[in-house]
């Protein structure tokens, strides 16, 4: 009796182990990540967002690429609703050589990116959030500072071709919110490049 | 003119040979593809998602390789789904797969609705590549990161030894 009791203990602690990062309705903390343009920038600096549309993503992922001009579509279109996207390249440079901030600050000149692109530098934010992959979204609502995880996934249900998009998931969460209604969906699984990390 | 026709005979031969072991790659949507995932026979299946610009991915390709080597005469088949996608991917892959001497059997997932089919290949598994699952008959093991050798020997001997 007494085995199975911590056998089931091991059992729990292995999937807390497993159940890392944030959950929907979940609070998420703030953060502080420099931007291609040098400064660092937080949630909290921007105080009239209604919320976030949190991307990480990168430079040398395919799925990622196949989304920048999405992303941008994106960003111009909420960015003025109170919904800007904030987007973060969580890849370790040294294992990715296209992900330095060098780079990355190439990259968001060549596509114009029209949010900023923050480095994890330390990874600790992708850990926290529990993104896995790029590209992986995380929807935030703001409450004055206090933000609250809306829905985590995918951007839209065709990777490949923008055109043959039937259920746009960050799009419908995001309208839903701005209406103060819960999003229909709230997590999708998104087809990414595994983030890299050397521990 | 005898000596044309011999060349002519030998470079037909070359190409001949070339084109048998040259391997087919063949493309599916996620409904053709999932009976690979459910086979009920006595074969242990090594399933890898991959893809070519994924560089943990193309680390990994030659642990499965010699897993498809050591294990011939085993009952064990190795398929690695690519989930490449852009211009011309069956050739790209086809040269690829040369290069890097990978002779195990390649099949291409273009199914874009990702979504809709990635909890299908394993419960656990959140669509980031790569990914592995080592199946037989509904003994399931998915590995959701890099592989190493060691680990896939351990998980198809569990598999393997099983009592069916």
């Amino acid at each position: 009796m007494k085995k199975i009791l911590i056998l089931g203990l091991f059992i729990l602690a292995a999937m807390g182990i497993q159940a890392q990062g944030y959950q929907i309705g979940d609070e998420a903390k703030d953060f502080k990540l420099k931007n291609v343009d040098g400064k660092q920038i937080s949630l909290a600096d921007y105080k009239d967002a209604k919320g976030f549309i949190v991307i990480f993503t990168c430079n040398h992922c395919p799925y990622a690429v196949a989304y920048e001009d999405r992303i941008i579509e994106i960003d111009k279109k909420y960015k003025e609703k109170g919904f800007p996207v904030i987007a973060i390249n969580p890849n370790d440079p040294e294992l990715y050589e296209s992900d330095s901030f060098d780079n990355m600050i190439v990259r968001a000149k060549e596509k114009g990116f029209t949010f900023p692109y923050l480095m994890d530098e330390t990874q600790e934010v992708f850990k926290r959030f529990g993104a896995t992959k790029t590209p992986h979204v995380f929807i935030l609502s703001n409450k004055s500072g206090e933000y609250t995880v809306e829905y985590i996934g995918a951007i839209d249900n065709n990777y490949k071709d923008a055109s043959q998009v039937t259920s746009r998931y960050v799009e419908d969460a995001v309208d839903a919110l701005l209406q103060n209604k819960k999003p229909e969906i709230t997590s999708t699984k998104a087809i990414g490049c595994g983030i890299k990390t050397k521990g | 003119m005898k000596f044309r026709y011999q060349l002519l005979l030998l470079a037909s031969l070359i190409v001949s040979i070339k084109s048998v072991r040259a391997q087919e790659i063949k493309s599916h949507n996620f409904n053709e593809l999932e009976p690979i995932l459910h086979y009920q026979n006595d074969t242990t299946y090594v399933i890898n998602f991959w893809a070519m610009w994924c560089k943990p991915c193309v680390e990994e390709l030659p642990e499965f390789e010699d897993i498809r080597k050591d294990y011939t005469d085993k009952k064990v088949k190795v398929i690695l789904v690519s989930l490449d996608f852009g211009k011309n991917t069956e050739d790209r892959l086809a040269g690829f797969l040369k290069k890097k001497n990978i002779n195990a059997e390649v099949v291409l997932l273009d199914d874009p609705d990702a979504d809709n089919w990635i909890g299908k290949v394993a419960k656990d598994w959140d669509g980031a590549l790569p990914a592995t699952l080592i199946y037989k008959k509904d003994e399931r093991i998915v590995f959701t990161r890099q592989i190493s050798y060691d680990e896939l020997v351990r998980s198809i001997d569990k598999l393997n030894n099983q009592a069916n």
